[in-house]
């Protein structure tokens, strides 16, 4: 290496420099993708946030014990969630008791019976399909099955089917990502010591996937509880100032199905109804109803991420 | 206390105990494949209702006049049922919210998978999975009530009832699921292949775009189009924020009905069942569901194609 006397720079010098260049270049440019990363993130976060909580201060001022138990009313003042929150928890009840015993059987049978082939394949595909078709159109299916095929009407049974169906995929799927995360050493053990399939599922794989089973459920449910348009599809009606008769009574035999063949409007109708009015105060009432749905929806899926977080600890210990 | 004696395996096959489990595991199995049966069944029965309930209608219009048709007034005296207005606003505002998902959704999924920090991406998964449960009539109520009279001060001609909001919230609403699929597929490519290009000296930024994103394309398209089937069928949203007018418009400031705010319309008022205004949201229905179908069909297969990759 020479320096010559004509201040020219060396090769090897130049190349040295070109290096630290093009390093702070790419430093300079990684530094512009995480900034713009970070900026991306808090604007979209910090909209949603906005939204959320001008939804939670228009309507908290609403909520108070009176709207909770009175009937919707023509004068908003007075109108209340009563019969929406009883009828979301019923068809939640509905929903659950249909959707989550298929789901795990159709899971577990995906998971661990079907052997792989043509038939597999298609119901496969078929299970992700169904998670994606839009939930209007498992409206339209309720609407031309259930209401005018069965001529069950637009009751509360018809609700559940028809959210039980939607939710089906989510249940479907999470029970075999529970499924297939099981170490193969207890089904090998258990069939070792002479169990058979049944055995082995009932006793050993479906207690092992429980967390990961109750996570896609709750999952489910939270959909369910804030879904509007299959519900609107098969036309419930949005102004209903009576309860469907208690499940439980005190007079034999305690428990009753009346309710399921009941008419019924559910929270996010409500809130749907009340939007579309014109005057300002029942955008109010909406706010507030969404308030509650919202509190109904993160809670569940709070409830699931923490089963979630505690099952991948309890991996890693 | 007695003990009981453990029988053995003879007196177990005698007392018909092996029979009876025998006979429990065989139900079992067949009613598991009756339960996994049952989702093609679903399939199957949408497919059934959504065509014999529009089979009346295209007995009476023909589907090249209602694909090409430009008027969709099916409760006038001399209905016209051409489906464009209603697939144009559908497609519009699907188009605005990918504008708003693709290229926010592409630097959050590569800034969470590339650049941030373990704890960052620990705490952002679980809270972009609790913005995905936020329902979507709450979403129609930020369009209508708080975003739309916040723009119209901004956007000149801005209506009241608009395709522009919607799109955007769209947009919005289906940004957590992108980012959470497509950086699931930049987490699938192998670090092998990013400590190959660190050692050739590339920098984290040129690893990310020339080594992950093509790496991870499969997955990162499979995202945007599943994405993109999400918004072509959201209801809630449109059908509060974008109106149920059928409007054949290019100005996204102008409000108009999309095929499920049409649906919602219909379900909402009082046409008889089995009038020929009434079958539209089966023929309409249709549409949505032979578009949604071909989105998750092609959303399958790049998704498989890059779990299988790697």
């Amino acid at each position: 290496m020479a320096f010559t006397s004509s201040g020219n720079l060396s090769a090897a010098e130049i190349s040295t420099r070109d290096a630290i260049g093009a390093v702070n270049r790419a430093k300079r440019i990684d530094m512009v993708f995480a900034v713009g990363g970070i900026l991306v993130m808090v604007i979209a976060m910090g909209l949603l946030f906005t939204l959320i909580g001008d939804l939670v201060v228009r309507g908290m001022a609403r909520i108070d014990y009176d709207f909770l138990t009175s009937f919707p009313s023509r004068r908003p003042e007075r109108a209340g969630i009563l019969s929406a929150w009883v009828g979301s928890i019923l068809v939640m009840l509905t929903t659950a008791f249909l959707a989550i015993p298929i789901g795990v059987a159709a899971g577990l049978y995906l998971e661990e019976y079907a052997r792989k082939g043509w038939l597999s394949n298609i119901i496969e595909i078929n299970v992700s399909n169904l998670a994606g078709v839009p939930s209007i159109i498992y409206g339209l299916l309720a609407l031309g099955l259930f209401v005018y095929g069965l001529d069950l009407g637009k009751t509360i049974l018809v609700a559940g089917m028809t959210l039980g169906l939607l939710i089906l995929p989510i249940v479907i799927v999470s029970t075999r990502e529970a499924v297939r995360a099981i170490p193969r050493v207890i089904k090998e053990g258990a069939y070792g010591l002479g169990a058979d399939q049944w055995q082995v599922m009932w006793h050993y794989i479906i207690p092992a996937a429980r967390p990961g089973i109750l996570t896609g459920a709750i999952v489910g449910l939270s959909r369910a509880i804030g879904e509007t348009a299959p519900i609107i599809t098969i036309g419930a009606l949005t102004f209903i100032a009576f309860l469907p008769p208690a499940p439980i009574s005190g007079e034999f035999p305690f428990i009753n199905f009346d309710w399921l063949t009941d008419g019924f409007t559910v929270l996010p109708i409500q809130m749907f109804n009340w939007i579309s009015r014109p005057q300002a105060e029942f955008h109010v009432n909406a706010a507030a109803t969404g308030v509650v749905l919202m509190a109904l929806t993160l809670s569940l899926n709070g409830v699931a991420i923490w089963i979630r977080y505690r099952l991948r600890r309890a991996h890693h210990n | 206390m007695a003990l009981t004696r453990i029988p053995n395996a003879t007196e177990l096959v005698a007392s018909g105990f092996v029979a009876r489990r025998k006979l429990l595991s065989r139900v079992m199995s067949v009613l598991l494949f009756i339960s996994a049966a049952l989702s093609v069944f679903v399939t199957t029965a949408i497919v059934v209702i959504l065509v014999s309930e529009s089979w009346d209608f295209f007995a009476q219009v023909s589907i090249i006049d209602f694909l090409t048709g430009t008027m969709w007034t099916p409760v006038f005296a001399n209905p016209q049922f051409g489906v464009l207005p209603l697939l144009l606003a559908t497609l519009q505002t699907a188009a605005l919210a990918m504008i708003i998902a693709v290229p926010m959704g592409l630097l959050m999924s590569i800034y969470l998978s590339e650049y941030a920090n373990p704890k960052v991406r620990e705490i952002m998964k679980p809270a972009l999975e609790l913005l995905e449960a936020v329902p979507t009539v709450v979403y129609g109520y930020f369009a209508l009530l708080v975003m739309t009279p916040f723009l119209q001060k901004f956007i000149p001609g801005l209506a009241g009832i608009n395709l522009l909001v919607p799109g955007i919230i769209l947009g919005i609403m289906i940004l957590p699921y992108v980012v959470s699929v497509s950086e699931d597929a930049m987490r699938a490519v192998p670090n092998g292949l990013r400590e190959g290009a660190y050692a050739l000296g590339m920098s984290k930024w040129q690893v990310a775009l020339r080594v992950v994103v093509p790496g991870a394309f499969s997955g990162i398209t499979a995202a945007f189009i599943l994405g993109m089937s999400r918004a072509v069928g959201e209801t809630m949203i449109l059908a509060i924020a974008a109106g149920q007018n059928p409007n054949l418009t290019f100005d996204p400031r102008e409000g108009a009905a999309t095929i499920t705010a049409y649906i919602v319309q219909v379900s909402l008022g009082d046409l008889p069942h089995g009038s020929l205004a009434y079958s539209t949201i089966f023929s309409t229905g249709l549409v949505l569901f032979i578009m949604t179908l071909g989105f998750n069909l092609a959303g399958f297969y790049l998704r498989k194609r890059f779990r299988e990759a790697y």
